[in-house]
């Protein structure tokens, strides 16, 4: 029971060698006005069969759906390698590598890790990880206003563009310090910001200026001239892209105006979707500003035969040192997932990535094109875009997509919540994931629900 | 296991190789992509590796096998609860449609993972005593973040603006000021009497209007009882504040106290202590938070919530529009949770007290005897809680042989170290947790092995001062890796150690 190896004789020979007559004894120093004669509320035990049986009930009546969503969250093919290393109990059931000598395979994957994130984001140096992409944003923006210590203003610029938990998580974050979100407006023409929506805040200064790519909407945004309006008036620039993405797209170190910080969601890097966690969030920025970046960094260094081995460093920035004065309260990070990603990026490779990107694009297109063919469909936006298509419909999204559902298709998410000005619109996202055949299928059932209901 | 180190998975790589069956199959179409415009596209492929799935496998598995874990050693971190991870927990949460279903899946879709996400919820409500909980903080620390927020929107709330100190007692664990700061809030220490217990006198003195709460483990960092804390509670209270409880050393208490029955306002549970889900290598973790009455209507979202008809659903800006938000783009490491959830339904009541009593028994029985070998105990007249401290001072002092050195040499031993130098107020200090999942014999090991590497200390003190000695590396050169920053691998540089701009 409760995986307690102890014998009753074992726990006598204990409790004699301590000098107590019973293990209650050991508990005689919490007041007895406080202690619990009986826990209730948690039923009784079950065994690894019955709770076996009971779990695998309850996801068979989750079922496997079609899934075209994404919004934040993508599904791609992860190679059975990946988790099988991940499993592994050396992996799993390692702590934080705090005694390095005992931890180089931890420390040498985070390495490695942190060498592909840099290099993937064209920035010089990325961290451990951090929770997630949204909690990630926001790290970044305390960030920018640490590294920005010559403006004063705490206010920083957040495309509306830019998906809208994460600026939610943002502003639940930062406000505590101060930091004001200044949502861009979009040109809902293009799905993107116009540079020009920029110069109503040139008078005031910023402190920092974040640009997603690609967007919630998965339309491109004109990096280049954003990140140089930027670069030009001094504000930090801090990029929210898609890892995927990176094997095709130019990463945010070549933007003409360059980044200071690089977050996004570490999640199609060979980590399931699990209703929404645990993924990771990553972060990569310039040398000059490490010692402002939160969360663990490995370096390479030398042990005392003068042969390479790898520990945790610069941890003067970190909590257990610095604490009130520390970058941030992060303390456990997401390692698992970076082991998985690691693994990920090390079958894949850059030209698997890029295959995986390519194809993912070709099947959003075809999605598109197979969706546009149906009366009351049309592509909402006419700008270029990555892997993820907002549609409009004649109708209110939310009834088609209960429809889908009852057809085992999850057919995207309905926009109307959060971008009421766009609505009846529908965000769609196909990878590579799907085949002619599944968008066949998805186009087909819309194509019923639509004709078997009256349009709006 | 001795080796002469593994190359970088990049000094694997050879141009034109790949695990080939992994990749989409098609050869990429350029015309696919056209409609991307050129200034976006890349120039310059990415650095990642160019190997073989054998590659790729053979690297990373002889990786794993250069750490220690909970599955290969004796883990006795203080204050980490390195229990054993079950097998079970790891496999259920990993079935097909939890691993395969989107987060924004619809609920129709989703009343498994509900029911037993909502399961959750009211299992952590019954042993910490809280009346509402959010499973959404995707660690420790921002569990913490979120029971500070709390505090502060609660007294926002209610006109009282003035409430902007965090008190924590000088042993805290460094995530709790850096919490108050991220939170706006500024920090106010106070000391700890020498048997242990926080000293009221110097609580008294530190109340105020301006106290918007006070942060506390218990048992306490220093491994003991609170023993004080209803009288602790009484006097935040009485002042205005707010408590909040940190769920790190819950393993001692489960079934025995609730965190709500000491006084406490607000609790976060670290899942990855208590509730077993495994460590990771630094994550991911989960730390749910749970608070009183008071609280309830900020809590972080989304929240599972449950209908008349027994359907499961969200809770979000709508069911709380005073929630201090989201904390995340989704609801959480929900992974994790499930774990976690697997954990508590195979415990069950019996077993939640159970494990608390052996964690406790255990801690002990090490106590008794390494005080019996001559180690000096930190709280001596104590009972250790589910975890005790050493101090090494004396031989420190007398042999230079440090608790760095004790925690060094044990590797060697085959054993983890236990937490060195935490807490702060112990000087040269081991922190030693030995979790209900180990066997007597793993401890008289234990003590066999520190009885050891005391005798080596004063008859060979060299062999201490310079392990690790039978691992892969030797101990590594701290300083060295700061100064000379090596954070990513370059192809063209193949020694560690440029300088740092």
């Amino acid at each position: 029971m409760a995986f307690i190896p102890h014998t009753a004789a074992e726990v006598g020979e204990m409790l004699e060698s301590i000098g107590a007559a019973s293990t209650e004894a050991l508990f005689d120093e919490i007041p007895a006005s406080i202690r619990l004669r009986e826990l209730s509320g948690v039923p009784e035990p079950l065994g690894e069969m019955e709770i076996g049986r009971l779990m695998r009930e309850r996801a068979a009546s989750d079922g496997q759906p079609l899934c075209f969503i994404g919004a934040g969250a993508y599904e791609h093919h992860i190679p059975a390698a990946v988790w099988a290393i991940a499993n592994r109990g050396e992996f799993y059931s390692a702590y934080t590598p705090y005694q390095a000598e005992a931890s180089q395979g931890t420390l040498q994957t985070i390495y490695e890790f942190q060498t592909m994130i840099a290099s993937l984001t064209g920035m010089q140096v990325a961290n451990a990880s951090l929770y997630d992409g949204a909690s990630a944003f926001a790290e970044a923006l305390l960030m920018a206003v640490r590294i920005n210590r010559r403006s004063e203003s705490l206010r920083a610029l957040v495309p509306s563009t830019l998906h809208p938990h994460y600026r939610a998580a943002a502003r639940a974050i930062t406000s505590h310090q101060g930091v004001t979100l200044e949502e861009v407006p979009y040109c809902t023409e293009e799905g993107r910001i116009l540079p020009e929506a920029l110069t109503r805040y040139e008078a005031q200064g910023a402190a920092a200026l974040a640009i997603p790519q690609p967007n919630f909407f998965g339309v491109l945004e004109d990096v280049d001239a954003l990140s140089e309006w930027a670069r030009r008036r001094g504000i930090p620039v801090i990029a929210v892209v898609n890892p995927t993405s990176l094997a095709l797209l130019k990463p945010p170190g070549a933007w003409r105006g360059g980044a200071d910080v690089v977050v996004g969601e570490g999640q199609p890097l060979g980590v399931p979707l699990s209703s929404g966690g645990p993924y990771f969030g990553f972060m990569a920025t310039r040398m000059e500003h490490v010692r402002q970046m939160p969360g663990r960094i490995v370096g390479r260094t030398l042990d005392a035969a003068g042969r390479p081995g790898f520990t945790l460093t610069l941890q003067a920035r970190e909590q257990h040192i610095r604490r009130g004065r520390a970058t941030s309260n992060i303390c456990t990070n997401q390692g698992l997932m970076v082991t998985a990603a690691t693994v990920y990026l090390s079958l894949m490779g850059a030209g698997g990535l890029e295959r995986v990107a390519i194809a993912s694009h070709a099947r959003t297109s075809e999605l598109a094109a197979a969706l546009t063919r149906i009366p009351g469909v049309r592509q909402a936006f006419r700008s270029p875009y990555f892997h993820e298509v907002v549609l409009r419909l004649d109708r209110p999204v939310a009834p088609v997509l209960e429809a889908l559902a009852r057809r085992n298709i999850l057919g995207g998410i309905d926009l109307a919540p959060h971008y009421p000005e766009l609505a009846p619109a529908l965000l769609a996202c196909a990878t590579e994931t799907k085949t002619s055949a599944d968008i066949e299928a998805f186009a087909s059932a819309v194509r019923e629900v639509l004709s078997s209901q009256p349009a709006a | 296991m001795q080796s002469h180190g593994e190359k970088l998975i990049f000094e694997h790589s050879r141009p034109g190789r790949g695990a080939f069956d992994q990749w989409p199959q098609t050869p990429p179409d350029s015309a696919a992509v056209a409609d991307i415009p050129a200034e976006l596209v890349r120039q310059a492929p990415p650095l990642l590796p160019e190997v073989s799935e054998l590659d790729a496998v053979r690297h990373f598995t002889r990786l794993s096998q250069l750490n220690f874990s909970i599955d290969t050693h004796f883990y006795p971190l203080g204050s980490c609860t390195m229990k054993y991870n079950p097998k079970a927990c790891n496999a259920l949460a990993q079935l097909p449609q939890f691993l395969g279903r989107h987060p924004l899946a619809p609920e129709s879709h989703g009343q498994g993972v509900l029911a037993c996400l909502y399961e959750l919820q009211e299992m952590l409500k019954a042993v910490t005593g809280m009346r509402a909980v959010s499973l959404t903080p995707m660690a420790g620390a921002q569990g913490e973040f979120a029971g500070v927020a709390m505090i502060r929107a609660y007294h926002r709330a209610r006109g009282d603006l003035a409430r902007k100190e965090i008190i924590v007692p000088e042993a805290a664990h460094g995530t709790n000021p850096a919490t108050a700061t991220m939170c706006g809030a500024t920090v106010r220490e106070i000391p700890v009497r020498s048997d242990g217990d926080v000293s009221l006198e110097a609580l008294r003195a530190a109340v105020g209007p301006g106290t918007a709460g006070i942060m506390l483990t218990n048992p306490s960092t220093l491994g003991v009882f609170e023993r004080h804390i209803v009288e602790v509670a009484e006097i935040v209270h009485a002042a205005g504040g707010l408590l909040y409880y940190d769920g790190a050393n819950l393993n001692a208490i489960l079934g025995k106290v609730r965190p709500a029955d000491m006084g406490f306002d607000v609790v976060h549970v670290n899942l990855h202590k208590t509730f077993s889900t495994p460590h990771g290598g630094g994550g991911p973790g989960a730390g749910a938070v749970g608070v009183g009455e008071r609280l309830a209507p900020f809590l972080p979202i989304p929240l599972v919530g449950r209908d008349e008809d027994g359907r499961y659903r969200w809770l979000a800006e709508r069911d709380l529009p005073q929630s201090i938000g989201r904390l995340s783009a989704f609801m959480g490491n929900t992974g994790v949770l499930l774990r976690a959830y697997i954990y508590m339904r195979m415990l069950g009541s019996t077993g939640m007290t159970a494990v608390a009593e052996h964690a406790t028994l255990n801690a002990n029985y090490l106590l008794a005897r390494l005080t019996r070998a001559g180690f000096a105990a930190a709280y001596p007249e104590r009972r250790a809680s589910h975890e005790f401290i050493v101090t090494l001072k004396r031989e420190a002092r007398e042999l230079e042989v440090t608790a760095m050195d004790f925690a060094k040499r044990l590797l060697d031993y085959g054993m983890h170290a236990p937490t060195t130098y935490f807490p702060l107020l112990v000087p040269e200090c081991l922190l030693i947790e030995p979790t209900e999942t180990e066997s007597k014999q793993t401890l008289d090991a234990f003590v066999e092995a520190l009885t050891s590497i005391e005798r080596e200390a004063r008859e060979d003190p060299e062999r201490v001062r310079g392990a690790p000695h039978t691992l892969p590396v030797r101990r590594l050169d701290d300083v060295r890796a700061a100064k000379h920053l090596d954070l990513t691998f370059k192809p063209a540089a193949s020694v560690a150690g440029t300088p740092s701009p």
